[in-house]
């Protein structure tokens, strides 16, 4: 487990979190891996004790189906709700600072990126973000559906043609990270990846600018 | 009428065997029996589970390592497409069903299922479906959007192939097969059962199928629809997902999902009844929990038509319907534990005791659990939204679907084998084959969750090493390999048992339900007579009823007239209240499923005109299955034994038939409310709107459709008093007829002079859609009144006998109100965009 886990550092794996949002859900997993573990053992142990202990009256079926099948998945699950529905109000919240605004537009295959302000500045399968900064993305599509994901980041949000999705992420360090279209898009789907740089705020505004003199990135 | 007087057991045996056997030779072309057609249907399932595999294997060939270039991502992309498809399609379902067909009679004390020649069309539209598929795909023009066809990757402008339509339209043709099963298997628990056996005495595993029956029911018509209109929009331009006129590829996503996850449960569950009917054998302890898992099927059943949202977390949705949904799909965790726990507690119970088919279900428990487990996690949507789309979900619905569909489905092979060949094997590869099968199950499927939180998509045909997935996609390979040599293992074993097992007795684990009151193998007729059930169903002696039902002492215990007969009990109390003659083997259903083949392929080859010739031979041949049924004299009770007596089916209040049709209609009611969701749906959240034109329909022609459609109805109850009063209906059935092709008139004429080009925007499309449906209904109900002219003129009605008449005018009735709701639709929506008159 220790070597599998040590692979975890590839700049997409949504466990080696370098943003809020990417942590609060690589928390909860880790949170749910255990109580998943502890209810695996639990419900294993009921089941051989049932085989090899079988009539012992603290193995009643009242309290089994009662217990085992009403109260512990209702809590657990009440517990999760409320913890995940938490989280979920956390990465919504308002950040002191405004965020920055950056329009993907997804098509096969291939990304496409539009910075704030300085209308016009794009690039192609090359993201440029502010670290310590929350972006705000709004996603669409140009034909079919994809979907924008920064696994070390967070979560990830659909590109649908005729619809606009927005998604908050942020980047606490300067630094490289992957970006991979997750939804089936057809033939190029596997290769629709995009580069992530995170700068420091005053690197952004200098990248973003010539960005829009020369158009830089591919195509 | 007499009683036809007892013979000897052997006497009785010959002359049931020459009624009810299925002729040797060509004659197995026209089998309609419940026991051959449930192995014919096991045994395709598992040829397509096995095609199914090599394409897995294929997948795992091609992930093993980076870079790979066994194949590229065009035949990749067919792959999984296909994988996916024939798994839940071509295997998950008909698996289901053919263990259905083939046991459900025989636990119910019943000879055979309601309505025999609907499962030989079912099988063979199964078979067709099927092979148009596979063809495809030996032909490298296999559907390739995924298993879940998300638009507007599978419309044309990104799928211009014929791949898409295969997929369409071929999975349509297969759920054809699919509907005609569920409302055979609603139809047979509610009404073909032993006397006696009242609601509450049901075995489990008919509870189970009743439920998975109702799900299908109201799950497969979404689907259907969204097909359909796919189809219409690759065919005819009809913009239903195209966002830049209207439509919206989110449709297609809820019309795809309202089906699709029931699906999972629909699997699952009568999975879920064969280890409900395994484990009390075992635990040599009745179920316990009986009525609390009943309450969680039922639970399940309907919460599992509200979580179709969670596999589209991440389409944009607002928070607090996220929270809804996430909610709700934990909340479904519940009844699944009930049941675990339910189980556990029967052998907690009893004196368990450990075999072959209990290794296969400890397989299911541990790799169950683990599957709900995470299937819980998923529901929470931070964590979805990281997971979604990767090889965690591939992980998890593994998990779900081969713990909770394959092990129970290889118990159940194990378990009850012996009752179709009367034979049992010494098991000398069956634990071996397990090991394999769950070692290397695992060994894929585990890592695999890692897989996927490193952040590897699924549909993915290659990676780059950098990605350091590598080592455990090469031991999910290595895992899948191992697996498959399990299987093939468990193939031999199978064989071999078929092949070499020992003829056994009677009843080999001690099992309590009535399926093992038949001998075994079992005669065609499965029961020499019918059993009084004095207990609950899966808890009863069948050693003992066996005795006496071969020796003819229960009910039927005789050949009359050369008929097929079972009986019909009443729902709730499982009183006998009619005796239900079944069908003779026929080819007719043969010829039916070809017909309907031609069909769907002259849809695939765009042959449209053409597709009217088979349609017109399927209808032709469809009203003549029923030259055969019905009399031509009023023939009141019949003796049924005990003392007892009961109306022949087509003399009684409520036969099959009519429950058929009632139940037809829930699923056709539930096709028409998704219809109008879609077109609420379009309105109110696609893009692209208002319409450039607005339709402003005609007013008078819709009132004069309107009218038309309630004088069908009431005539076609008027040609039933008059049936009732002696006289004949001819003449109202002639006016009901000409209502319905006045219906079809005047909609045709509103469909031409306001929608002259339904391809202009999806306004105009699905106005177009919902007067399609209110003509086809017409039509159908046209066909329906004149054929009720036809079974007049032979002579086969009379106020007795008014069971086609009384059906028919379920369809009047239903085609006024759908109608009718129908034309206020079309008026409503131009309204909504401004069309006010
Ligand atoms: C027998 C061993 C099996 C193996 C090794 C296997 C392997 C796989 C793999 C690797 C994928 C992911 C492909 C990708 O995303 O690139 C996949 C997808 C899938 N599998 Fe299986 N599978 C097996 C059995 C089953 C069974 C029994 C079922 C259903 C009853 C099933 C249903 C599916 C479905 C629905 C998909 C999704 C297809 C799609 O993305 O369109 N599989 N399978
Ligand atoms: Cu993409
Ligand atoms: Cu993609």
């Amino acid at each position: 487990m220790v070597l599998l886990l040590s692979a975890c550092a590839g700049d997409l794996s949504a466990l080696d979190a370098a943003g809020p949002n990417a942590r609060n859900v690589a928390n909860l997993w880790w949170i749910m891996v255990a109580g998943s573990a502890a209810i695996f053992v639990l419900v294993g142990a009921i089941l051989c004790l049932s085989f090899t202990q079988p009539g012992r009256h603290w193995l009643s079926a009242r309290w089994l189906i009662v217990g085992g099948g009403l109260v512990m998945p209702s809590a657990v699950i009440a517990a999760l709700v409320a913890t995940s529905f938490a989280l979920g109000e956390r990465l919504l919240v308002h950040a002191e600072q405004a965020p920055v605004r950056i329009e993907a537009t997804a098509r096969q295959w291939q990304w496409e990126f539009r910075y704030p302000g300085s209308d016009g500045a794009l690039s192609f399968n090359e993201l440029h973000i502010p670290a310590g900064r929350p972006v705000d993305f709004t996603v669409t599509s140009g034909d079919v559906i994809h979907s924008f994901w920064i696994p070390r980041l967070g979560g990830k949000i659909d590109a649908i043609p005729g619809h606009t999705n927005t998604i908050r992420l942020l980047a606490e360090k300067p630094g490289h990270y992957g970006g991979i279209c997750a939804e089936f898009c057809g033939e190029g789907h596997a290769v629709m990846r995009f580069a992530v740089e995170a700068h420091e705020p005053q690197r952004f505004t200098e990248i973003v600018d010539p960005l829009n003199a020369s158009g830089a990135g591919q195509q | 009428m007499d009683q036809p007087s007892p013979s000897s057991p052997i006497k009785l045996h010959h002359d049931l065997q020459a009624i009810w056997d299925t002729k040797p030779g060509w004659g197995r072309l026209s089998a309609v029996n419940h026991t051959v057609l449930g192995k014919r249907f096991i045994i395709a399932a598992f040829v397509f589970f096995a095609i199914g595999g090599v394409l897995a294997m294929l997948i795992r060939a091609q992930l093993a390592t980076p870079r790979s270039a066994f194949v590229g991502p065009d035949i990749y992309n067919q792959l999984f497409t296909m994988h996916g498809t024939v798994m839940m399609f071509l295997f998950a379902i008909p698996m289901f069903e053919g263990f259905a067909i083939y046991l459900l009679p025989k636990m119910l004390g019943a000879r055979d299922m309601a309505f025999p020649r609907l499962t030989a069309y079912g099988f063979w539209c199964y078979v067709f479906g099927g092979s148009i598929l596979i063809a495809a795909l030996l032909l490298g023009v296999a559907p390739d959007s995924g298993w879940f066809m998300y638009t507007p990757l599978s419309s044309s402008t990104y799928s211009p192939g014929i791949n898409a339509d295969i997929w369409l339209l071929g999975i349509t043709f297969v759920e054809i097969s699919a509907l005609s099963a569920a409302i055979e298997i609603t139809v047979s628990i509610l009404k073909l059962r032993a006397p006696g056996m009242s609601i509450d005495r049901l075995p489990i595993m008919a509870w189970y199928l009743l439920v998975t029956a109702l799900m299908m029911l109201f799950g497969f018509p979404p689907l259907i629809l969204g097909s359909i209109l796919l189809e219409l929009e690759r065919a005819f331009d009809l913009p239903f997902f195209d966002p830049v006129r209207g439509g919206d590829s989110l449709l297609w996503q809820h019309l795809f999902w309202l089906f699709g996850h029931p699906e999972v449960y629909i699997i699952f569950l009568p999975a879920a009844g064969a280890i409900s009917m395994m484990i009390p054998t075992f635990a040599r302890h009745p179920l316990v929990g009986y009525r609390a898992i009943i309450a969680a099927i039922i639970a399940v059943g309907f919460l599992s038509f509200g979580l179709w949202v969670h596999h589209m977390f991440a389409i944009g949705i607002p928070h607090l319907a996220l929270a809804f949904f996430s909610a709700a799909s934990g909340l479904v965790a519940i009844p699944t534990g009930l049941q675990i726990f339910a189980w556990i507690a029967t052998l907690a119970s009893g004196r368990p005791r450990f075999d072959v088919p209990m290794l296969y279900l400890a397989g299911f428990f541990v790799i169950f659990v683990i599957g709900g487990l995470t299937g819980v996690m998923l529901a929470m949507v931070p964590f979805n939204l990281q997971a979604h789309d990767t090889h965690f979900v591939v992980a998890h619905l593994h998990y779900v679907l081969v713990g909770g569909f394959v092990f129970p489905m290889l118990a159940a092979a194990y378990y009850w084998l012996p009752h179709i060949t009367g034979r049992v094997s010494d098991h000398k590869l069956s634990v071996p084959a397990f090991w394999l099968i769950f070692g290397g199950f695992n060994m894929t499927f585990f890592l695999m969750h890692l897989t996927g939180l490193l952040g590897m998509p699924r549909r993915i045909a290659s990676y780059p090493p950098e990605a350091k997935w590598e080592w455990l996609n090469l031991l999910s390979s290595v895992g899948s390999f191992l697996m498959a040599i399990g299987f093939a293992l468990f193939v031999v074993d199978i064989i071999l048992q078929v092949r070499f097992g020992k003829a056994f007795r009677r009843n080999p684990w001690g099992a309590r339900s009535l399926e093992w009151a038949t001998p075994t193998p079992p005669p065609a007729y499965a029961f020499a007579s019918l059993p009084r059930v004095q207990s609950r169903a899966d808890w009863l002696d069948p050693e003992d009823h066996a005795v006496k039902l071969a020796a003819g002492r229960g009910y039927l215990g005789f050949a009359r007239y050369g008929w097929m007969e079972t009986l019909g009990v009443g729902m709730i109390e499982g009183e006998p209240d009619q005796v239900i003659v079944l069908p003779k083997p026929t080819i007719l259903p043969l010829w039916t499923g070809l017909a309907t083949g031609a069909i769907v392929l002259c849809l695939l080859f765009k042959a449209y005109w053409l597709a009217l010739l088979p349609l017109a031979i399927t209808v032709t041949l469809l009203l003549s299955w029923t030259r055969t049924t019905g009399a031509q004299s009023d023939l009141g009770p019949l003796p049924i034994g005990h003392g007892q007596s009961a109306a022949v089916h087509w003399e009684a209040e409520r036969p099959p038939s009519w429950w058929a049709m009632v139940f037809t209609l829930g699923a056709d009611a539930t096709f028409f409310a998704s219809l109008l969701f879609g077109c609420v749906f379009l309105a109110l959240i696609a893009p692209a709107w208002p319409p450039p034109v607005v339709v402003s329909p005609s007013y008078g022609l819709l009132a004069l459709a309107a009218l038309l459609m309630i004088a069908a109805a009431i005539y076609g109850r008027l040609a039933l008093r008059d049936l009732a009063r002696t006289r004949s209906p001819s003449a109202w059935l002639g006016l009901c007829a000409l209502s319905h092709a006045g219906v079809c008139a005047v909609v045709a004429a509103v469909i031409a002079s306001d929608i002259p080009d339904p391809t202009l925007h999806a306004h105009h499309a699905t106005l177009f859609a919902i007067l399609g449906y209110a003509f086809l209904h017409s039509g159908v109900g046209c066909i329906l009144a004149l054929y009720g002219v036809q079974r007049q003129r032979h002579g086969k009605l009379s106020a007795l006998r008014s069971l086609d008449l009384r059906i028919g005018s379920l369809w009047h009735d239903y085609a006024a109100v759908a109608g009718v709701v129908a034309l206020l639709a079309v008026v409503a929506l131009c309204w909504s965009v401004g069309g006010r008159p």
